[in-house]
């Protein structure tokens, strides 16, 4: 019954998910502003993103969805000449926070990126390895680790017999739950989704979908798309952000049944973007 | 036939005909050189080339085991100075230096030193080392060669490391991984047979330099270990040799160029075995 419903969903581009009620701010931004340098390219966002619930950004190209999620990480911290100004909280933790520790943070906030970016290591040492970083731990605790973050990342069938192939030799799909299985490995409390499935074809774009859906029970999910039905299909909330500012924010039903801005509606229905 | 495609394959023969033709007469020299090489150098290859020391004038018997011993410590001591040094150098510029304008700077310098005379170096290392240490010395040698090796190694480090993709640092950050060990892991890893291939044609390069030993480490007749006197060297001995009247000293002036010849030539292979792993990846 349920599987019916789903396929009917996907055929119709609409969604049917039922409406989760309000689940507790994990992740707050309140007045946001960004700056590359001169430009202005973030314009007082507000939102929360829900304690394990999955929000999806989604806007034209430049809107700034992918640099509203590397905020969440302070990634933009890599590159002089970018500042963020305002408040963003996780939990009790100002993320913008100067003197915050930003490996400690980035060991909560997790990332998974575009590309498939499997490190030049075996298939297991691209987990071991994240782990290590925090906790000291037996071979065979380790060996455990690995093992359910494979099965996490929904990728321990395919691998369990090559884990000290390459990571390199997976196929694009499998590198890119690899890339979520080491995500998960390091136990985070929010995973960031910077346009997952955009390298990726069907079949994995819909088992990556269907694992993120997964990881919403455990963890608080930001997903950036370019893809509206992936918007509607995987999500709870949804953002519409368009020239750098959040346009609207709702539940996912509603941003993709009777949104209340005219920009939105013309971004969904293929108007522009 | 359409007159202009016509026209265009037989602008085409010519032009690939002139390229056939250009690159036979590069190889033809090349070939020629080490035919010669082979044909002189060979006759004189036996163990006494191994065991046995240069020879005093007029004798017909000695090998060249103090300058091969000479050329691997100071070629080891050169690569083991300099390659680090280049490596650091390489890294800086590639990963923290990157919006630096004193990057663009050091890049500018180093490619100056990468093409400088070797000559030069030898005469840098004379008056910097030489001159106040009151004498030629394997140290000198050392230095001379490694102030060679340095510049190759930074090149080819910095070159490596920015082929690496920028998304495996980011994924490597986001991971809470700091700068440090983003580098040492991730990056020195992926960029491992590059960053090999690159020390060792640095190494390939200095094996056969003459000229900035010439007047460092100058040459010895005899067997010697000791880093502050003067130490025999395969090249500036086959040098020596070459210019000598003694039809066996002319022989194994031969085969040492033919032995520096064949470690060069399985460096240059072994790098590129390292390199073609590195894009069969």
């Amino acid at each position: 019954m349920s599987e019916l419903s789903v396929s009917m969903s996907a055929a119709g581009g609409l969604p049917q998910a039922p409406v989760l009620p309000e689940a507790p701010a994990k992740v707050t931004v309140r007045n946001l502003n960004f700056y590359y340098g001169e430009h202005h390219a973030l314009k007082n966002i507000n939102l929360t993103l829900g304690a394990n619930r999955v929000t999806a950004f989604i806007g034209p190209s430049g809107c700034g969805k992918s640099t509203l999620l590397r905020i969440f990480n302070r990634m933009y911290d890599l590159y002089p000449g970018q500042r963020a100004t305002g408040q963003l909280m996780l939990d009790q933790t100002n993320i913008l926070d100067g003197k915050l520790d930003l490996n400690l943070l980035r060991a909560r906030v997790g990332m998974v990126f575009q590309k498939p970016t499997p490190f030049p290591m075996t298939i297991y040492e691209n987990i071991a390895f994240g782990i290590r970083l925090y906790e000291k731990i037996s071979k065979s605790e380790m060996d455990d680790r690995v093992e359910k973050a494979l099965r996490g990342g929904a990728l321990w069938n395919e691998v369990k017999d090559k884990l000290n192939a390459s990571g390199l030799s997976l196929s694009g799909g499998q590198q890119q739950r690899l890339c979520i299985a080491r995500t998960v490995a390091v136990r985070p409390e929010v995973i960031l989704f910077d346009e997952p499935c955009s390298a990726l074809d069907p079949i994995s774009t819909a088992k990556v979908e269907e694992l993120i859906q997964e990881l919403s029970e455990n963890y608080t999910i930001a997903i950036v798309t370019h893809n509206m039905q992936q918007a509607a299909r995987v999500s709870d909330k949804t953002a519409f952000m368009y020239l750098g500012e959040l346009i609207e924010f709702d539940d996912t039903s509603k941003i993709f049944t009777s949104p209340s801005d005219r920009r939105t509606q013309d971004y969904i229905t293929g108007r522009f973007g | 036939m359409n007159p202009i495609y016509s026209r265009r394959r037989r602008k085409d023969f010519v032009i690939r005909g002139l390229c056939m033709a250009a690159a036979a007469f590069g190889v033809t020299w090349l070939a020629l050189i080490l035919i010669t090489l082979l044909y002189n150098g060979i006759a004189g290859l036996n163990l006494e080339i191994f065991v046995a020391d240069t020879p005093p004038p007029g004798s017909t018997e000695g090998g060249l085991r103090n300058a091969i011993v000479g050329s691997i410590i100071m070629t080891v001591l050169g690569v083991g100075i300099g390659a680090p040094l280049g490596l650091f150098a390489g890294t800086y510029l590639a990963e923290y230096g990157r919006n630096d304008k004193l990057t663009s700077v050091i890049r500018f310098i180093n490619d100056i030193l990468l093409s400088a005379p070797s000559i030069i170096i030898g005469l840098f290392i004379y008056g910097a080392v030489v001159v106040p240490m009151r004498g030629f010395s394997a140290i000198a040698g050392s230095l001379a060669l490694a102030v060679i090796v340095i510049p190759v190694v930074l090149r080819t480090t910095e070159d490596m490391l920015l082929l690496v993709p920028n998304a495996l640092r980011e994924a490597a950050s986001a991971l809470g991984l700091p700068r440090s060990l983003v580098i040492k892991r991730i990056a020195y890893r992926a960029a491992r047979s590059g960053l090999i291939t690159g020390v060792l044609l640095a190494t390939a390069r200095v094996a056969g330099e003459t000229a900035p030993l010439l007047f460092t480490a100058l040459s010895n007749q005899f067997f010697s270990l000791g880093l502050n006197k003067t130490m025999a060297n395969l090249p500036v001995t086959i040098n020596n040799f070459v210019q000598s009247p003694y039809a066996y000293w002319k022989q194994l002036a031969w085969s040492g160029a033919l032995l520096i010849t064949i470690t060069v030539l399985a460096l240059n292979i072994g790098a590129r075995i390292l390199g073609a792993e590195r894009t069969a990846k």
